[in-house]
């Protein structure tokens, strides 16, 4: 049995890539292709009640860097435009053809509990291993009163999540959305709802571009736009950030999680279990660049546990946890420096103006008596922010070197300058009395 | 001597295709993407006309192509001639950081053509606007690229520019003197056109100083002179056989290549000899290959470190077949009425000077083309200082006579490259604002 075998909100998977619910995972032949090209799962495209929904034409737009590489893309496609049956069919079909793979089925539906358990229950009968309920969906649907209009609602994300769990044995998955203030509340309201895991994060609202020549937003329908949902590496940083929140939140550790957000390598995947989930969704990385990236996801990750000298995924599953704290409980006493590596030094002096002009003047720029440019780090003045290391074109150029000072780990709320500081209660109270304090 | 007798017509129109492709889109901005926006970078400080070159990039790169080509053309109005002709190898690119880390410079000279010819292709509208008309009046003599960037910034200023030129064409060395496969589609007619669109210039053709124009009366009739005449004569063997048929100056060659439309026509040596070590020997011993010469020779005195051509331009030539032969010096030309051999004597270093060795070798040959430098006509510049060759110039530009300033290869700023002269025009054009007429001039 394959190192990356894992379970997943009790389901058995041959490796932790599934495609999340979106066009890959539409069809039949879409889904088949996907299986044939290793993907351990599919979170089969949202299925609604019939009459099928009608989607637009124009349907993406896109966020590229310079170099023309996706970084991001939004879309505007509502769930599958197909019926009910014909999907369910399809379903019971591929999960004759492909034992071992998994299939979720995703759906949502207006708010009523007779429509939502009715079709939870055709559903799960086309044997299904899981459901998947779509809160997060932030355009088109939303307007109907389905999607992110439940899952923005804590109150609704549980009630749709009991219905479900009410009328079937098999797992349940609530799909949250990021377009919320504070992840846990819905987090927490799926648990109390009975989820068996969460998934996150369905798309971020968002206007790809405007068109400047039509002047409107991208993509344009007959002259006219509306926001979408965006996904792609862009939102990884924000899905990592809400899936580490459950994580560490002592009344949502746990639930399972099924990450999604801007995964496009077996590094990606890594982080995001590293941070705690089960098993992750891709769906962007597969629409830029065809099914066959599951093959160095699966391969990357592998020598990843070998490297490591992990025996599985569950080996370091949730080992980052720990180690994400709030602000108040990082050591202020703690100092890095950067230091420049002069024989990968190319002279391109990004960093000296990166830091003069928008840092703290920290880095020295000088003429050498070859011809050259040296560029030095002034300890004294470098608060060790790392920007110097991010703009610099080189790999390993720049590196961070922490300051031994031998002083002792100290919390801001130790802190002496806080005036709020754990002891000095005294100090704050008189502050408070006299009109000082006033933030 | 034969008409292009080993080679097809479908040979020679490839032979004299643009040298490199210019980019598509894709290409530039792939190639954009390898700039690092360096922070005063060296590939500015390496350009005679100092283009902000991480800044046209990254206009490259955000797609303002128009606005890149403005920041090329503020400072070098011959952007597009020295996007194709400069030694990038020993310039700009040569400064790039890209040699440390990837080993190749970013391809400057390709991205500078990419918004240059970008720019002149889309719109028929100068991207500079003239100033108001000062009254002033400037003569340019000479229209190659000195006297052109010196009347267009003068033109910029506000000031009247007449342009007395020898030939029948404007352009200098663009048009009569850079190989043909450098300057493909009648680019230098193009770019005189573009340059001229800033108006307030005029160009009067066949006017040859000391012949039918004359200094003196150019100071009395204008407020300025500025002499870009480059190098008018050319360097001779002095040797015995040198006027047998068959023996041609290089630059005359080129010319009459870069003037001949249907190269198929050309007259070609089959066994050619260029004498010289610069980028014109290496031009005219290319062209000559390409245009169907059997066997090219090219010689050269002293070693290839010693030769001015650039390591690129020598190992292109030997790309193209041509047999490049050093430590020969020529001593004797013989035939009867046409040359049919040449006799050189290896040489060597002894004590740090170049010497004969006494061994000789002699080449079959029916074409000779000399390429050993060119130096000034002192005959037409009656009272103007001359020194080591070059006319004698202070650091604002200006000659030894009042009113009167020089640039580009008559000179001696350096080396003798397009980019250079362009330099020069421009900078004599501000300095003669600033000193005869107290017109300084501020940023584009």
């Amino acid at each position: 049995m394959s190192k990356l075998a894992c379970n997943i909100a009790g389901i058995d998977s041959i490796n932790p890539f599934w495609l999340a619910s979106a066009p890959p995972t539409d069809k039949y032949i879409n889904v088949v292709r996907a299986f044939e090209a290793g993907w351990g799962g599919v979170v089969w495209k949202t299925l609604g009640i019939d009459p099928p929904v009608i989607n637009m034409s124009s349907r993406y737009g896109v966020h590229h860097d310079r170099a023309r590489n996706v970084i991001g893309i939004n879309n505007i496609e509502l769930i599958t435009d197909r019926p009910l049956e014909t999907n369910l069919r399809e379903i019971e079909q591929i999960r004759k053809e492909w034992p071992d793979r998994v299939i979720i089925g995703s759906m949502m539906a207006p708010l009523d509990e007779k429509t939502w358990k009715e079709l939870a229950i055709k559903i799960a009968n086309s044997g299904v291993h899981g459901i998947e309920l779509n809160l997060g969906c932030p355009h088109g649907m939303c307007e109907r009163g389905m999607g992110s209009a439940i899952g923005q609602v804590p109150e609704l994300i549980e009630q749709t999540t009991r219905w479900v769990k009410e009328v079937v044995d098999i797992p349940v998955f609530t799909k949250l959305t990021p377009n919320i203030t504070d992840i846990l509340v819905a987090a927490e309201a799926a648990l109390k709802g009975g989820a068996d895991a969460v998934s996150l994060i369905n798309t971020v609202n968002s206007i790809a571009s405007v068109d400047l020549d039509l002047m409107a937003p991208t993509p344009t329908v007959d002259g006219k736009g509306t926001h979408g949902g965006y996904c792609g590496s862009a939102v990884k940083p924000i899905a990592l950030h809400m899936v580490g929140e459950i994580a560490r939140n002592p009344d949502t550790r746990n639930l399972q999680i099924s990450a999604i957000g801007g995964i496009e390598t077996w590094r990606d995947a890594a982080e995001f279990i590293a941070l705690g989930a089960s098993g992750v969704q891709v769906c962007t990385a597969a629409m830029l660049y065809g099914f066959r990236i599951v093959d160095d996801m699966i391969a990357g990750l592998e020598n990843f546990l070998d490297e490591k000298g992990y025996a599985s995924l569950s080996a370091f599953q949730g080992k980052a946890i720990p180690n994400v704290v709030n602000w108040n409980e990082l050591n202020i006493n703690f100092d890095t420096k950067a230091f420049i590596n002069e024989d990968l030094c190319i002279e391109c002096g990004r960093c000296f103006i990166a830091c003069e002009d928008t840092s703290h003047q920290a880095i020295t720029m000088q003429e050498n008596t070859s011809g050259g440019r040296d560029f030095v780090v002034v300890d004294d003045e470098c608060v060790g922010c790392n920007l110097c290391k991010h703009v610099c074109p080189v790999p390993d150029c720049i590196d961070m070197r922490p300051v031994e000072n031998g002083l002792p780990v100290l919390t801001w709320p130790e802190h002496p300058k806080n005036p709020q500081r754990i002891d000095a209660v005294s100090l704050e109270s008189s502050l408070v009395e006299t009109g000082e304090n006033n933030d | 001597m034969s008409t292009t007798g080993t080679v097809t017509i479908d040979d020679i129109n490839e032979g004299f295709a643009d040298l490199h492709k210019p980019y598509n889109k894709s290409q530039a901005l792939l190639e954009a993407s390898r700039c690092t926006y360096c922070y005063d970078a060296p590939c500015i400080k390496a350009c005679p006309t100092g283009i902000d070159i991480p800044t046209f990039i990254h206009q490259i790169r955000t797609q303002n192509v128009k606005g890149a080509a403005k920041t090329i053309l503020s400072e070098n109005i011959m952007g597009g001639t020295c996007a194709r002709a400069c030694p990038t190898e020993i310039l700009c690119e040569r400064a790039c950081v890209r040699h440390h880390d990837q080993g190749k410079p970013v391809e400057i000279g390709l991205l500078q053509r990419y918004a240059v010819d970008y720019l002149m292709e889309s719109t028929d509208e100068h991207p500079f606007v003239r100033a108001p008309e000062t009254g002033k009046t400037i003569a340019v003599v000479g229209a190659g690229p000195a006297g052109l960037s010196c009347a267009h910034r003068a033109a910029l200023l506000g000031h009247k520019v007449t342009v007395f030129e020898a030939k029948p064409k404007p352009g200098g060395l663009n048009e009569y003197g850079l190989a043909a496969y450098k300057m493909v589609d009648d680019f230098a007619q193009k770019e005189v056109a573009f340059l001229l669109g800033i108006g307030g210039i005029e160009i009067i053709y066949e006017q040859y100083l000391g012949k039918n124009l004359n200094l003196e009366q150019l100071r009395t009739d204008y407020d300025a002179v500025f002499l870009g005449i480059g190098l008018g004569l050319c360097n001779q063997l002095k040797l015995e056989g040198e006027d047998l048929k068959g023996v041609f100056d290089a630059i005359d060659f080129i010319e009459e290549l870069r003037q001949t439309t249907d190269k198929s026509t050309m007259t070609i040596g089959q066994d050619v000899v260029v004498i010289g070590g610069g980028n014109t020997a290496i031009d005219a011993a290319i062209q000559a290959k390409r245009l169907g010469a059997k066997r090219v020779t090219l010689a050269y005195r002293r070693g290839e470190d010693n030769m001015t051509a650039t390591e690129w331009e020598i190992d292109l030539a030997r790309k193209n077949g041509v047999d490049v032969r050093l430590w020969l010096s020529p001593i004797e030309l013989t035939g009867d009425t046409h040359v049919n051999s040449i006799s050189f004597e290896q040489t060597s270093i002894e004590s740090g000077r170049l010497v004969g060795t006494g061994e000789r070798i002699q080449i079959t040959t029916d074409m000779v083309l000399k390429a050993v430098g060119q130096k000034i006509d002192a005959s037409v510049l009656s009272d103007v200082l001359i020194e080591q060759g070059k006319i004698k110039i202070n650091d604002k530009y200006q000659t030894s006579i009042p009113g009167v300033y020089a640039g580009g290869d008559c000179i001696d700023t350096g080396e003798d490259l397009t980019v250079q002269s362009v330099e020069d025009g421009k900078r004599a054009a501000h300095a003669m604002g600033h000193t005869l007429f107290g017109i300084d001039f501020k940023e584009l």
